[in-house]
């Protein structure tokens, strides 16, 4: 009893405690003389007797104790071991094995049969004829009108009139309540191409219909973490008007690829690189990010961008065939979330 | 290889390109065939129906106002004949008795006489069915009888031996509650086997079932389904169900009889284009925008059994509705006919055998381009935890 109690006097001092500890065993066979078993220790008493987890020690002192010390050990042994492991790799200098890469969800992501193989000609065919063709041909140029849902607030407004200085040859109109419906014969008949909506949600921009205009796709974006030019830090000067370059990253599916054209078509062919302007639509886990930057060469390799305009996330919903007609029209893809979002490791842009 | 395989292809699919896929589920092959060797939008594949003699020749009308006859057993296409009059593609076409018939967006039918030849003589018969048809078809146990329906188009039933009126013209419901015209847009029709009743499905969701047989020219039975349009129906074996795909590719098996949902089948991702069941097993074939030709089993249980990748929009589809899906006993007759093909063939064999030996542990089907549900099933259920 007089040992438990000092045992229990000691816990609160780790060297004390690990000395006990060592001593633990000595005293619990020394006390055990009289007792009951001599093989069997006391499970609590020894130091690692097999079949033993710190989750048993119903003191919670104790237990905390002996958890963090279990910690601390393991955080030893893996430091000891990444040292060894480096100096393994040194003594082999150029024999070393490669170093492994870790797993990402993007590394692991699986086989999607869809993706676009470059020597492809069916592909090829279908995007050659598609309803974007006119513009890769260099038949018509782009003529965007963007404008938003009924009534908008500030920050809509001025999305609005900040992605028509991004986009070249925009014009920004205000909605006025008008039914989509009858805005398209009008905007196809004053040859615009291009339609973007922005809708709004108490007062917040939170969605993107961009549809292309004789008779081509309408594509509906979840749009979300929206910066407005004052809201962006350290960033350089209004952009000019200058044609930017573009640059859509990872759109390797064949919705990729539609929707990769949809924003390739809202921009003119020729960037003028006078401008060193940028628009980029960057692709990662079927996020689309949107950035707009000023870049500016300081050597060969060496580049420095200030970002600029606004920037915005994406994220598709549904793509559909013809322009606007959300109840009658027949769409290409339609995100379902039940049934297509049970893989993390599953994306389809 | 390519050409006396053709003939156990399970599926034809066409598409907007103009290409006709043969899609062998046994073997997990999809190949191509266009008519000039390249695919051509002109083409674009707008109806597709069994030519005669069984399963041998298929019919395939083009947006060019050409049908095309294509040889399943050679695999190749083997004459055109073009067809005009009136204004749109093909909504409808069908096969009797050594004539063709037609049917067009503008409502123009008309009937040819089956010649083979790329001359367009007159047609045998003429029939204006009503401008904005959306779907002809034919009554597969009397060749001549067909039934026409589209927007603002009632269906009508014409006898193409009898009169120039329609044996049955359908009578809109009545107003709805806000006592307004309820619209017709007759998407998809089907005829009932054994029974003169037909069943449409409309762009306005609803399901409707006819009987030209009772004295009443309303529907006998409506029920609707799902918020989009519906634009495709087929009817399942046996049952008295029907299975209709909507624009946001939702399946869905409804019986007629009580006018209730039985069951939804899951996968698609786009306007489902083209349903077709088989008449003896319990499979669906449907094809739709999102480039994907799905194969379902309808019950025991519900779910998908292949999904193959057809790089373009898929328009329509056949499905062969032979018994026998197996065709592999008819590959050593192929060897010992064609010896000069012995290299290819024996490295057929050899990747079939190295991929059999691979699969026998998991008795499953051989890898290829095709996924099927249960690997994908195994696959995620070995990568979750």
């Amino acid at each position: 009893m007089a040992k438990a109690s000092e045992k229990n006097g000691s816990s609160g001092k780790k060297s004390l405690k690990r000395k006990a500890a060592t001593k633990e065993p000595q005293e619990a066979a020394v006390a055990e003389d009289g007792a009951t078993e001599r093989g069997a220790q006391p499970p609590k008493a020894a130091a690692f007797p097999p079949g033993f987890s710190i989750s048993e020690i119903k003191n919670k002192q104790r237990r905390h104790l002996m958890f963090t010390r279990w910690k601390q050990q393991q955080r030893k042994e893996k430091l000891a071991a990444k040292k060894k492991l480096k100096k393994e790799r040194e003594a082999l200098g150029d024999k070393a094995p490669p170093k492994p890469i870790p797993k990402t969800i993007d590394n692991q992501r699986v086989y999607d049969e869809t993706v676009v193989d470059p020597n492809d000609e069916e592909v090829a065919y279908d995007e050659a004829t598609d309803e974007f063709a006119s513009y890769f041909n260099r038949q018509t140029s782009p003529k965007i009108l963007i404008t938003t849902s009924d009534r908008p607030h500030g920050r809509t407004v001025r999305l609005c009139e900040q992605l028509s200085t991004v986009i070249p040859d925009s014009h920004v109109y205000y909605r006025r309540g008008l039914a989509l419906k009858k805005i398209i014969p009008q905007c196809i008949s004053r040859d615009f191409t291009d339609l973007i909506v922005i809708n709004e949600d108490r007062k917040t921009p939170n969605g993107l219909i961009l549809s292309h205009l004789p008779n081509g796709p309408t594509a509906h974006f979840k749009m979300s973490s929206v910066r407005l030019r004052k809201e962006i830090k350290r960033r350089g000067k209004d952009p000019t008007e200058h044609v930017p370059e573009i640059i859509l990253n990872n759109f390797t599916t064949r919705l990729g690829h539609s929707i990769g054209r949809m924003f390739a078509s809202l921009f003119p062919h020729d960037p003028q690189f006078i401008g060193r302007q940028v628009a980029t639509f960057h692709n990662q886990r079927d996020y689309i990010f949107f950035r707009f930057h000023r870049y500016i060469f300081k050597s060969e390799k060496k580049v420095g961008i200030q970002e600029l305009g606004p920037r915005f996330t994406l994220k598709l919903r549904s793509l559909q065939k013809g322009t606007f007609d959300s109840k009658y029209g027949e769409y290409e893809w339609v995100h379902k979330p039940r049934e297509m979002d049970t893989s993390r490791r599953k994306f389809h842009l | 290889m390519a050409p006396s395989a053709a003939r156990w292809n399970h599926v034809w699919v066409g598409t907007e390109t103009g290409i006709l896929k043969g899609v062998n589920l046994q073997r997990k092959q999809a190949s191509n065939f266009t008519a000039a060797g390249q695919p051509r939008r002109e083409e674009a594949v707008s109806a597709l129906c069994w030519g005669a003699g069984g399963e041998t020749q298929i019919l395939v009308g083009c947006a060019d106002r050409k049908v095309r006859h294509f040889n399943t057993e050679e695999g190749t296409f083997q004459g055109q004949r073009h067809c005009p009059g009136g204004e749109g593609s093909f909504r409808g076409l069908a096969q009797a008795d050594g004539t063709l018939i037609t049917c067009v967006d503008s409502g123009i039918l008309r009937v040819w006489r089956d010649d083979d030849k790329e001359a367009s003589s007159d047609p045998l018969l003429e029939l204006r069915v009503g401008p904005g048809v959306c779907r002809m078809r034919q009554d597969p146990a009397q060749p001549h009888i067909v039934a026409t329906g589209g927007k603002e188009n009632a269906l009508k039933v014409w006898d193409l031996q009898g009169s120039e009126e329609p044996v049955f013209r359908a009578k809109n419901v009545r107003n709805d509650w806000l006592d307004l015209r309820v619209p017709i847009w007759d998407q998809d029709i089907q005829f009932l086997p054994g029974s003169q009743k037909l069943i449409t499905c409309t762009g306005y969701h609803q399901v409707r079932v006819y009987d030209p047989a009772s004295p009443q020219r309303r529907p006998v039975l409506e029920t609707t389904y799902g918020e989009y349009p519906l634009t495709a129906m087929t009817l399942t074996p046996g049952d008295n169900s029907v299975i209709v795909g909507n624009t946001h590719g939702q399946l869905a098996e409804i019986d007629f009889r009580q006018g209730r949902l039985l069951g939804c089948l899951k996968g698609l991702a786009g306007s489902v284009r083209g349903l077709q069941c088989h008449p003896s097993k319990p499979l669906l074939a449907s094809c739709g925008l999102d480039r994907v030709l799905r194969i379902h089993r309808i019950r025991n249980p519900r779910g998908l059994e292949h999904k193959v990748y057809l790089k373009s929009r898929l328009n329509c589809l056949l499905l062969s509705g032979r018994d026998t899906w197996e065709d592999e006993p008819q590959e050593p007759q192929e060897i010992n006919k064609v010896p000069s093909e012995d290299t290819e063939t024996d490295e057929l064999w050899a990747s079939l055998e190295a991929a059999a030996k691979r699969k026998l542990p998991d008795q499953n089907q051989t890898q290829g381009a095709l996924q099927t549900k249960q690997r994908k099933k195994k696959q995620q259920k070995s990568i979750s935890p």
